[in-house]
């Protein structure tokens, strides 16, 4: 065993300090899902482990008087369930998040985890991207934000900057008529690693789509945001014909491998299907609010 | 190397223990500490053999780091009977024989308890879904899901 240490500052300042000092070596702790199972199977030796949970505002969830809602990066995904709010507004968001892993997973497994471990199946990002959630970063050089679609590098990638830490996710407000959705295709019933993962997020007036964001996972190096896919749902009342519009778009976004879960194939076929299903909950929910 | 000195809670009662900043909870449960009920299956978060309560959450504890227990509140199976007298569940699941080989009992105590507080008369699909994250290799749920169902009800009926 070699010389680890274990830090949990109070701060973010503290956390972006340490995390610089120790460089590459260095590994930021949220719920650990990932990072624990990575360092048992010695794929991740770090030489300091840097706990981000003491820190106030990577773990509270704010919705402001305009409509957005800040959750911070580390915000376990049972904590998220059980807010208030968050789930009537966000319902895709939160399906995504919440069946990421078991109850005991739940209890620790943050969307920022999800997001910075770069997985191209993590569950929690297509429907962020379908929502357009941007995060915010901090590192040494300050604070920046961009959109969830832009984190991913490539499978356990990010574009993070050294020293850098996510802090949190904004999601945007939007008129009432709205409605999001997340649905995923697992060879078993529950507990497994997507195929293919689709979010959509939209908005209708009087029955027509004004605005959509389409997010696709496990089919790509990275979860893709699809605008060919929002574009044939835009202006159309989520119709059959548009429906087989954005599903043929999604099915031609697909740059997907072949492995144990399911082929090349079967996943470009399934991100169609899939977007159809994804589009028809998303307008429901939009009509129904 | 310098081991880290946590100052935690675990069953009520204050308790210290040492550690290496890369053990697990559930090393200092099983070593240090001597609470040997919370079983390693998996090590990896898939079999839920491990869980333990913190700050009133149900967690793997081998998904935790020992250093993360400072100044928060463990629970284990070790301090769900009180004193000579069984939980409920735990009279249940004796009863109607809801375990062969024990490695997964107390995680499907741990986590059935955990969801009778959160949800007094769950559904049997609700139950399911709660322990979707606990494997069993012997019994094949039935018995396990029965007997939570079953501790739902006396235990409802004698809270009225």
């Amino acid at each position: 065993m070699t010389n680890v240490r274990y830090l949990a500052p109070s701060t973010l300042n503290e956390a972006i300090s340490a995390f610089v000092a120790a460089g590459s070596a260095a590994r930021i702790l949220a719920g650990g899902t990932d990072l624990l199972v990575q360092m048992r199977s010695g794929a991740v030796r770090p030489g300091v482990i840097i706990d981000i949970k003491k820190i106030a505002e990577m773990t509270s969830i704010q919705e402001t008087s305009d409509g957005q809602f800040r959750i911070g990066a580390a915000v376990p995904g049972a904590v998220l369930a059980e807010h208030g709010r968050f789930g009537r507004v966000w319902p895709g968001v939160l399906e995504a998040i919440n069946l990421i892993g078991s109850t005991q997973v739940q209890g620790r497994a943050s969307a920022g985890g999800n997001l910075c471990n770069g997985s191209p199946a993590g569950d929690s990002v297509p429907a962020l991207v379908a929502a357009g959630a941007k995060v915010i970063l901090q590192g040494p050089n300050g604070v920046r934000e961009i959109l969830v679609e832009q984190v991913p590098a490539g499978p356990g990638r990010t574009t993070l900057l050294p020293g850098e830490i996510m802090v949190s996710f904004t999601l945007p407000a939007r008129p009432p008529t709205s409605g999001d959705a997340y649905l995923r295709m697992i060879p078993r019933t529950e507990m497994d690693i997507a195929v293919v993962g689709v979010g959509v997020s939209l908005t209708l007036q009087d029955g027509v789509c004004t605005a959509a964001r389409v997010g696709l996972g496990a089919v790509a190096p990275t979860v893709l945001l699809v605008e060919a896919a929002a574009k044939a749902l835009i202006g159309s009342r989520v119709e059959a014909k548009a429906l087989e519009a954005a599903a043929s778009a999604c099915s031609a976004a697909c740059r997907p491998i072949d492995d144990k879960r399911g082929t090349i194939a079967y996943r470009t076929k399934i991100a169609g299907v899939l977007l159809k299903r994804t589009a028809r909950i998303a307008a429901k929910r939009a009509e129904g609010n | 190397m310098t081991k880290l000195h946590v100052s935690t809670t675990i069953n009520g009662e204050p308790a210290e223990f040492l550690c290496e900043p890369t053990d697990t909870m559930l090393d200092a449960l099983r070593g240090p500490l001597g609470l040997t009920g919370s079983k390693e299956g998996c090590a990896s978060g898939d079999c839920g053999a491990c869980s333990i309560m913190l700050d009133d959450r149900l967690i793997c504890s081998c998904l935790m780091l020992a250093a993360e227990a400072q100044g928060h509140e463990v629970s284990t199976i070790e301090g769900m009977a009180r004193g000579d007298k069984l939980h409920p569940l735990q009279q249940k699941f004796l009863e109607m024989a809801a375990l062969q080989c024990g490695i997964c009992t107390s995680g499907m105590l741990v986590a059935s308890d955990a969801l009778l507080q959160k949800t007094p008369r769950p559904t049997e699909e609700e139950i399911r879904f709660w322990l979707a994250g606990n494997l069993c290799r012997c019994t094949g749920y039935d018995k396990i899901v029965r007997a939570v169902l079953e501790t739902a009800s006396e235990m409802s009926e004698a809270a009225q």
